[in-house]
């Protein structure tokens, strides 16, 4: 008796987040997945519909084409390449920074860590979007940092820094740092002072404490911080578009074109497809991580 | 991070489409009215207004192609209406609820038939050209006398174009209006749909790209007026506005608007009422109340934009209808095109060589 309600009550509390997939994932890629496989038409909406009742017949009709189209083209191949691209060398970025910043915060007294974790989360008090903007106030050929190179003497003409993949990557790095630093942070927190000391005893430097030992140990830390950074950056829309190039070829601008210019649902919402399909694979990668890292505590 | 836009903006579209009777719902370009519209319109009707604003014709098709926008007036741009209009997405006028419609210019509401045949869904609030701003003085600096100022070669030839790269080149993120500018730069028909004339245009446009330093449709706005770029290709009315905004700021920065002499793009933007506006009444209402020839001249001397509204005319300031590049000169004139509807094939060839154009591949 009791049973069955703790087990019903159990069911009742999964069922929260499983309604909120279904309704918020589930049910959206689903509506994706039949765009993708329609067929672009002037019409409100500007696709065919995938099936018809005529009679007492069901007509169904799927269109391939536009996942073929993807392949034909090697453009979509290559911003998917080039997407990938920069946001490893994003996460990199954010690995080399971040790190020294999550076991300074890890190795501070407890009481200042709340100030230093506050210290992180702080830029995301002001709209992400205005800080994409300061960006290109400091970086544009007329920008503060031109203008104090030229001030200085360093330069005479102003260097390009605007408009280029460095400022994607800058962009990048500088939004998503926090969400490497915390889980990082979590991480390294976690791990057992006495695995320090005993190195320690043992005569081992701190260097060799830090690559035999904390190293080895912030491995899911440092997984879970990077896919946060990569998964988001490989779609970003805004950063590529207010900071990038023209020749900046990224898989959100290309999604973009086929919805906005081209005006063609169908391809737009295979190429988000095919997105998905890709981020699969660290999004699994980061279930494996989460969960050996749930072991080790 | 991108969930708190998200929220805005499902929160903004849950707003729109709850109307009364008495509420209008209105979608603009932005910096497209005067400021004292709205407010007059409100005092004159007891309409309400919630104004919205937009910056691209692909958004706003987006939203009406979705339908359900909640917009009661949209402004989208000739050939965008027209294929709208094909799809089914406005409704169309009662004139028998517009009497202004006298004031408007007979010729330039013909030129909009070519879209709309019989002016059935939409009539003209604002046009102008796709041409070239230039900052003077960063140009002569760097051509002298011989700068091709009146030419398309400011920025189609690949000597002049790579002696302005270093103080700045933009053009507009607008595949179907650069392709015929430089189709008909070529000595091609600007409205030919022949694939091997658009890539043609796409060659010279890829021969000038190493010069030019951004493709976007308004950031040139600021740059232009700071400095920041020394020549765009263009919207009339906006770099008027960035003129504006460089006068305002005393920069020092003077900058002006050219009709190229081998001739540039006319387009309208036209009022137009959804197929499911929530207040067609209303609707009618403000497109009568913008006709009026005060109204529209106020716009006018705000905007820098040039009306299609015959009456306005004596209201408009001289120093707006003098300026040959707002009211082009009839010589100009006879060298302006109307912008071409592409079908959907056409339209992939076009953004297609457009993205060739801006990423080499």
């Amino acid at each position: 008796m009791t049973q069955g309600v703790v087990a019903r009550g159990r069911a009742w509390v999964a069922a929260v987040p499983g309604i909120w997939l279904l309704v918020f994932f589930l049910l959206p890629f689903l509506v994706v997945a039949k765009l993708s496989l329609s067929e672009a038409a002037i019409a409100r909406p500007p696709y065919l519909p995938l099936w018809e009742w005529d009679e007492d017949y069901l007509t169904i009709t799927l269109n391939l084409g536009n996942y073929r189209y993807l392949i034909e083209d090697a453009l979509y191949i290559n911003a998917f390449l080039e997407s990938l691209r920069i946001a490893s060398v994003s996460a990199l970025m954010c690995l080399l920074i971040g790190y020294p910043m999550a076991w300074c915060i890890a190795r501070a007294r407890p009481e200042r860590r709340n100030v230093l974790l506050t210290l992180v989360i702080l830029p995301f008090w002001t709209s992400f979007l205005l800080r994409v903007y300061a960006w290109i106030g400091l970086l544009k050929p007329n920008g503060v940092i031109n203008n104090m190179l030229i001030g200085a003497g360093l330069i005479d003409q102003p260097l390009t820094l605007l408009q280029t993949d460095f400022a994607v990557i800058l962009g990048i790095v500088y939004t998503y740092l926090p969400f490497l630093v915390l889980p990082l942070y979590a991480n390294l927190v976690k791990l057992d002072g006495a695995l320090f000391e005993a190195a320690e005893d043992l005569g081992a430097q701190p260097w060799q404490t830090f690559l035999t030992v904390t190293l080895p140990l912030s491995v899911p830390g440092m997984l879970a911080g990077c896919l946060l950074v990569f998964i988001p950056a490989v779609g970003e829309f805004v950063i590529p578009a207010l900071l990038g190039g023209a020749d900046t070829l990224m898989i959100g601008k290309v999604l973009w074109t086929e919805f906005f210019n081209n005006r063609d649902w169908p391809v737009a919402s295979a190429v988000a497809m095919v997105m998905l399909v890709v981020l699969v694979l660290p999004i699994m990668l980061l279930r494996n991580a989460q969960n050996s890292s749930e072991e080790l505590a | 991070m991108k969930q708190l836009p998200l929220a805005a903006l499902i929160a903004a579209s849950c707003v729109a489409p709850i109307a009364s009777a008495e509420t209008l719902n209105v979608y603009n370009w932005s910096d497209y009215i005067a400021e004292d519209t709205i407010e007059k319109f409100t005092a004159a009707t007891g309409i309400e207004v919630n104004y919205d604003v937009y910056d691209s014709n692909e958004v706003l098709e987006a939203k009406m192609l979705a339908g359900n926008s909640g917009y009661d007036i949209v402004v989208p741009t000739s050939d965008f209406l027209q294929r709208q209009i094909s799809a089914g997405a406005y409704q169309p006028l009662d004139k028998s609820k517009l009497p202004n419609l006298a004031n408007m210019d007979a010729a330039l509401m013909e030129g909009l038939a070519g879209y709309d045949a019989g002016n059935e869904h939409a009539v003209i609030y604002m046009w102008g050209t796709t041409g070239i701003g230039y900052n003077v003085d960063m140009i002569n600096e760097r051509l002298g006398d011989d700068a091709p100022t009146d030419s398309w070669a400011l920025v189609f030839d690949p000597d002049v174009v790579a002696k302005l790269a270093d103080c700045g080149v933009s053009m507009l993120d607008a595949p179907t209006e650069l392709l015929p500018a430089a189709m008909n730069y070529l000595g091609l028909d600007p409205r030919s749909t022949d694939k091997k004339d658009f890539e043609a245009g796409a060659e010279l446009l890829m021969s000038v790209r190493p010069h030019v330093r951004y493709y976007h449709s308004s950031q040139y706005i600021s740059d232009l007026a700071n400095g920041d770029v020394c020549v765009s290709v263009g919207w009339s009315g906006d770099v008027f506005q960035a003129r504006d905004r460089a006068d305002e700021a005393e920069n020092g920065v003077a900058v002006s608007y050219v009709i190229p002499k081998e001739g540039a793009l006319q387009w309208f933007d036209t009022m137009a009422i959804p197929v499911d506006a929530p207040n067609p009444d209303a609707a009618h209402k403000f497109i009568d109340f913008v006709m009026d020839a005060q109204i529209t001249a106020d716009i006018t001397n705000y905007v820098w934009y040039a009306n299609g509204n015959a009456a306005s005319m004596p209201l408009v300031d001289e120093e707006i209808t003098s300026d040959p590049g707002i009211f082009p000169t009839d010589a100009a004139k006879a060298n302006l095109w109307a912008s071409q509807v592409y079908n959907a094939r056409q339209d992939r060839n076009v953004t297609r060589l457009w993205t060739k154009v801006k990423t080499g591949q």
